[in-house]
């Protein structure tokens, strides 16, 4: 691509515009992945309840022999041809700016986390030396856009799913930022290629509750699963988007569907060694031994997006059980419970990086065995130790709603 | 020769504030345009708008941005020690152990003070 710039500009700028068109792929292929992610999620979802999903969108005519009508995976192009089509509706009263900015900042919260993912080994956008700092500042311009949106619309349900994003949103984020900073601390850098470089055995299974404290906080962090108490659609008829319509609407959905795979993409680069493929030493893909790099690199794209689909599976399937929470319940659980449990976890995994010899350079599998081991060990110990202390509240809070709601048979209300 | 990791930064936040921009510039160019007062009044379930959307909010809400902000910025001074954290010696993580008990121990007072409170 730069050599075939090179022939009309300087060097310089025909890098400059190669790298120009590579942000503009990137950020294409990403808003146009959500169309096979929202399709996926939908089948999964229907799975999930016990119904089909779509299953009748197909191109062509219609037969018994035309497969382009199996699994309806048409579905989503055509909701995106509907949705061109729908008329742009700004009601009275609205802040212009602010209204029609806001899906534009949205969306552009999680394209931006694409500059940094590493899709393989060579294929990056580019390799920030602050990738995981990155991350978290782009994450909170969403935030905003939120916050705009509900403000902007002139809407009580607006105004009131905005304000409600404030508290869960940056409540959320601190217990996801100290759960970041695990892999930093284990891979001793912010990078995110360089995370994954280390990861001889992948942190997930060294340290698991920093896994499950991170994806926790990064569900409430997109808004869906038990967290989507800023759309709410039974209680404030969708919140923070109720008045927006045709592709503004499509903006907020597609970045929601976007930022859930990219939360997948994440757990997959920092906790589950992302390119790296099981048991394929490093520099045979860094090298291109035996196959070629261009192979190896495809490789490791196949493994990385599987990898992502896993994790984007295990979120759909946790939106898809549990119930809404209740915002004074979502909140208590941040504050008294993830983020003092994510700063204990912190410390412990530091104390234990510490305390066994080598862990400063690790450079192969056989290094990173044994700090493994013991860090999984401790992370035993804790998930046992957390599960009592879980298991003590439960049952006093038991014991005390049956006792404000059953007064007079509280002796024989079960308690546990 | 490679250009800057921050130039392609700044590269890619053009490519993602346009993209979105062209999809929601197509959306007004090829949707209908038939506008309506009844259409363009604030959705409330279908009844008309009553009172302004303007309501008063609890000043709670700047309790939950205060108590963030504390955290936001103390987690900031993590990155740097977890960055380096390999190349430290001891005294880093008995340093640390003081300063998120510090954190933890302003956490539980705040807790105690029922400003976490949601009623």
């Amino acid at each position: 691509m730069t050599g075939l710039f090179e022939n009309i500009v300087s060097h310089g700028w025909a890098v400059f515009l190669a790298k120009l068109i590579g942000a503009f792929v990137v950020g294409t292929a990403g808003l146009l992945w959500t169309l096979i992610g929202i399709w996926f999620e939908r089948k999964v979802a229907g799975r999930f309840q016990d119904r089909l999903g779509p299953n009748r969108v197909g191109l062509g005519p219609k037969g018994r022999f035309n497969l382009s009508y199996k699994f309806g995976w048409a579905q989503s192009i055509a909701d995106l041809i509907k949705i061109f089509l729908k008329e742009d509706i700004r009601n009275t009263g609205t802040d212009r700016w602010t209204f029609n900015l806001a899906p534009i900042m949205v969306t552009m919260s999680v394209v931006l986390l694409w500059a940094v993912i590493p899709f393989s080994d060579g294929w990056i956008g580019t390799d920030l030396n602050v990738g995981v700092a990155y991350l978290i500042a782009v994450g909170g311009i969403g935030t905003i856009g939120v916050m705009m949106a509900g403000w902007g619309s002139n809407n009580k349900y607006s105004l009131l799913a905005g304000f409600r994003s404030v508290a869960q949103l940056i409540s959320y984020e601190i217990p996801m930022v100290v759960a970041l900073l695990v892999p930093v601390l284990m891979a001793g850098s912010m990078s995110t290629q360089t995370i994954i470089r280390q990861q001889y055995i992948a942190f997930m299974f060294a340290v698991p509750m920093t896994l499950l404290i991170f994806l926790i906080s990064g569900q409430a962090e997109n808004g869906r699963g038990p967290f989507d108490l800023l759309e709410g659609e039974s209680e404030i008829v969708a919140g923070f988007h109720v008045e927006y319509s045709g592709m503004k609407f499509g903006m907020f959905m597609v970045s929601e569907f976007l930022h859930a795979f990219t939360l997948g993409l994440l757990t997959a680069i920092l906790f589950m060694g992302g390119w790296r493929i099981p048991f394929v030493p490093l520099d045979w893909v860094q090298e291109g031994k035996y196959l070629g790099s261009f192979i190896w690199n495809l490789l490791g794209f196949v493994m990385l997006l599987s990898k992502a689909m896993i994790a984007y599976f295990v979120l759909i399937w946790v939106r898809m059980t549990l119930p809404r929470l209740r915002i004074d319940h979502l909140l208590n659980f941040n504050w008294k419970f993830l983020v003092p449990l994510s700063l204990i976890n912190l410390l412990v995994v530091a104390f234990v990086w510490k305390a066994i010899p080598g862990t400063d350079a690790i450079n192969s599998f056989a290094d990173a065995f044994i700090p493994s081991v013991v860090l999984l060990i401790v992370n035993m110990a804790m998930f046992l130790g957390v599960g009592a202390v879980l298991a003590d509240k439960g049952r006093q809070e038991r014991a005390r709603v049956a006792a404000r709601v059953y007064p007079e048979t509280v002796e024989a209300a079960p308690t546990n | 020769m490679s250009l800057h990791p921050w130039i392609f930064i700044g590269l890619f936040f053009i490519a993602s504030a346009a993209l979105p921009s062209v999809a929601i510039g197509a959306n007004w160019l090829l949707g209908p345009k038939r506008p309506n007062s009844v259409k363009h009044e604030p959705y409330e379930c279908g009844v008309e708008m009553v009172g302004s959307p303007w309501a008063q909010f609890r000043a709670q809400w700047y309790v939950f941005a205060l108590v963030y902000v504390v955290f936001d910025v103390e987690v900031v001074f993590l990155f740097p020690w977890a960055y380096a954290y390999n190349s430290l010696g001891l005294f880093a993580l008995f340093e640390v152990f003081v300063f998120i008990a510090l954190l933890l121990v302003a956490l539980w007072y705040v807790v105690r003070k029922d400003a976490l409170e949601w009623s």
